[in-house]
């Protein structure tokens, strides 16, 4: 490439980023301004021209953190998500690779069979299982609980088997084989040989289910009842459409939410990429 | 027991959980709620047989369903082919041999990670008529922005700016698709003098097909399904004038709102068909323009 289609490309890229930056820098933006700069002329007045130098709070309200902490309950309901990622995650992953050697290292009548139906219940709507269970749970006492956010995590995620066992196909047959040979069984491989080799496939899925989990909103809308139990994602949208929201403070809360995920992102960039690109997978 | 038998039961007990769970929260609930869009049923009384009736109603008798699939169809139209554009323009782009590309990479992707209710509540405020960030931007302009979410004509638009915005999520996809395309591909064609634009009508699009196949089926999917973006923007009204009321919100408040579960099983599986014909169509059209193979 020439220096000037550089450059070009460069000014290109530059003025590209504002859009899907400038949402997340008004967020927090506004996080950290008061009633006063937001409601310049008060409400109805014409609506002021747009500037760069209106992004930089003066003065910088820092109180939005600790009041939005206390108009939502935020602890709670962080304590609450943590709570569910840990044993979702835990038990997805754990549940979905116990699956997944079975469908790629063992070689059982009927396994393609169970192998594409379960493939096939990916592109099955959630909407079609949904009421059918709500009752089962209902059934059971477990409305209002976190039982039916849970349960079904222990029951593998097709997606996570399918992933793990395309890289459990990977790993060399050999290794198992003389195992075998010295008497191990097929738990024992398992457990000794596939899974420490298979570290970066498990943080992908693990990386999901913590994802998946922390965004899931209408798992808590149909299940959670009482607001002591509510997730941070089913909290903030109350707040959302309360009719006197304080914008300043959802923003900081907001900001709050989506801090850990930026975080993660960045430490875990690698795990990220691999794992979406395999989706898109061949 | 012989060695064959043997490995049979070992590979069953390892699918075990996931067996399990099919057969528990998937297959039996699938059939259930077959059964159940013949019934009257909410959930506190047994359901009774009515029949069609639900099925009738539904498509004879219910404005709103009528005005849901329209809501969810219009969506479709814009959104998917709008954020596959966005999304395999932005992969091209991201995919220069330049220094620093990675931190863009990182700053267009970033917003697919926001959660969506945080995300829903952020554009409900840039979006504010009076003090948002959009309508002031379009002042500069001496535009008098819209008041983007209780005018019903601006609502649907608000929900696919969103979808634009978040689009860079795919981008990842499609770019690791690019990667894939052989490098020998694009010595041969300038050896034999093609311009930039023919490799990429002939090289590059073909040879991304897959991949932009694969998003589109899935998110052809997603768009029946879409629902809490709807719902945080409505407070799960649907409004205004139920211009949010997205299929699956409709269904939902059949359900949970009228406690009509019976109604909601038929919207269910109409949903269900519609999602099998739909991909079953895009599949049709997959000889015309994927391109598997090399």
């Amino acid at each position: 490439m020439t220096r000037f289609n550089k450059i070009l490309a460069y000014i290109a890229l530059v003025c590209l980023s504002i859009p899907p930056m400038l949402p997340l820098v008004w967020m927090i933006s506004t996080s950290l301004k008061t009633n006063e700069q937001i409601y310049t002329k008060g409400e109805g007045a014409a609506t002021q021209g747009f500037s760069f130098v209106s992004l930089i709070p003066h003065p910088v309200a820092w109180n939005n953190y600790p009041d939005s902490l206390e108009t939502i309950p935020f602890m709670v309901y962080l304590k609450n998500t943590v709570f569910l990622c840990l044993c979702i995650v835990i038990a997805s992953v754990v549940s979905s690779a116990i699956v997944a050697y079975g469908f790629a290292r063992i070689n059982f009548k009927g396994s393609k069979m169970w192998f594409g139906i379960m493939l096939a219940t990916m592109a099955l709507p959630g909407q079609v299982t949904m009421i059918p269970n709500f009752a089962l749970f209902r059934s059971l006492g477990w409305y209002g609980t976190y039982l039916p956010l849970i349960v079904p995590a222990f029951c593998a995620t097709p997606f996570y088997v399918f992933l793990l066992s395309q890289f459990f196909k990977t790993l060399p047959e050999e290794m198992a084989e003389s195992a075998k040979v010295d008497g191990a069984n097929e738990w024992i491989i398992f457990l000794r040989l596939i899974i420490p080799l298979s570290k970066p496939a498990l943080a992908t899925c693990a990386l999901f289910a913590f994802l998946g989990t922390w965004n899931d909103f209408l798992g808590p809308l149909l299940y959670l009842s009482d607001s002591s139990k509510y997730t941070l994602a089913y909290g903030l949208q109350q707040f959302v459409n309360n009719p006197y929201v304080n914008w300043m403070q959802l923003m900081a809360a907001s900001t709050l939410f989506t801090l850990p995920i930026i975080i993660l992102f960045f430490f875990a960039q690698r795990t990220f990429i691999q794992g979406i690109s395999t989706t898109g997978g061949k | 027991m012989s060695p064959k038998a043997r490995e049979n039961l070992t590979g069953y007990l390892f699918i075990s959980p996931w067996l399990i769970g099919f057969f528990v929260f998937t297959l039996w609930p699938f059939l259930r709620s077959f059964y159940l869009s013949f019934c009257n049923y909410n959930i506190v009384q047994p359901p009774k047989f009515i029949g069609l009736a639900n099925y009738q109603m539904m498509l004879f008798n219910d404005d709103l369903f009528y005005k849901s699939l329209w809501v969810t169809l219009r969506y479709a139209i814009l959104a998917v082919p709008l954020t596959l554009v966005v999304g395999v323009a932005l992969a091209l782009l991201l995919n220069l041999n330049v220094k620093g590309i990675a931190v863009f990479r990182t700053i267009f992707y970033l917003p697919s990670i926001v959660p969506t209710v945080a995300m829903t509540s952020i554009f409900m405020w840039i979006l504010n008529p009076q003090v948002g960030m959009v309508n002031r931007i379009l002042t500069i302009f001496g535009i008098t922005g819209p008041a983007w979410l209780s005018d019903p004509v601006w609502t649907p638009w608000t929900l696919i700016f969103m979808a634009v915005w978040a689009a860079g999520g795919s981008m990842v996809i499609y770019l690791a698709g690019l990667k894939d395309i052989p490098q020998y591909l694009y010595e041969a064609a300038t050896l034999d003098g093609a311009s930039a634009w023919r490799k990429m009508r002939v090289i590059t699009l073909p040879m991304l097909s897959p991949v932009i196949f694969f998003n589109l089926v899935m998110s052809v999917i997603g768009t029946f399904q879409y629902f809490t973006q709807a719902f945080v923007i409505s407070n799960g009204s649907g409004g205004p004038e139920d211009s949010t009321l997205f299929y699956a919100l409709y269904m939902f408040k059949r359900c949970w709102k009228y406690m009509d579960m019976g109604y909601g099983s038929a919207m269910a599986w109409v949903l269900f068909l519609i999602v099998m014909v739909s991909t079953g169509l895009i599949f049709q059209t997959q000889k015309r323009w994927v391109h598997y193979g090399r």
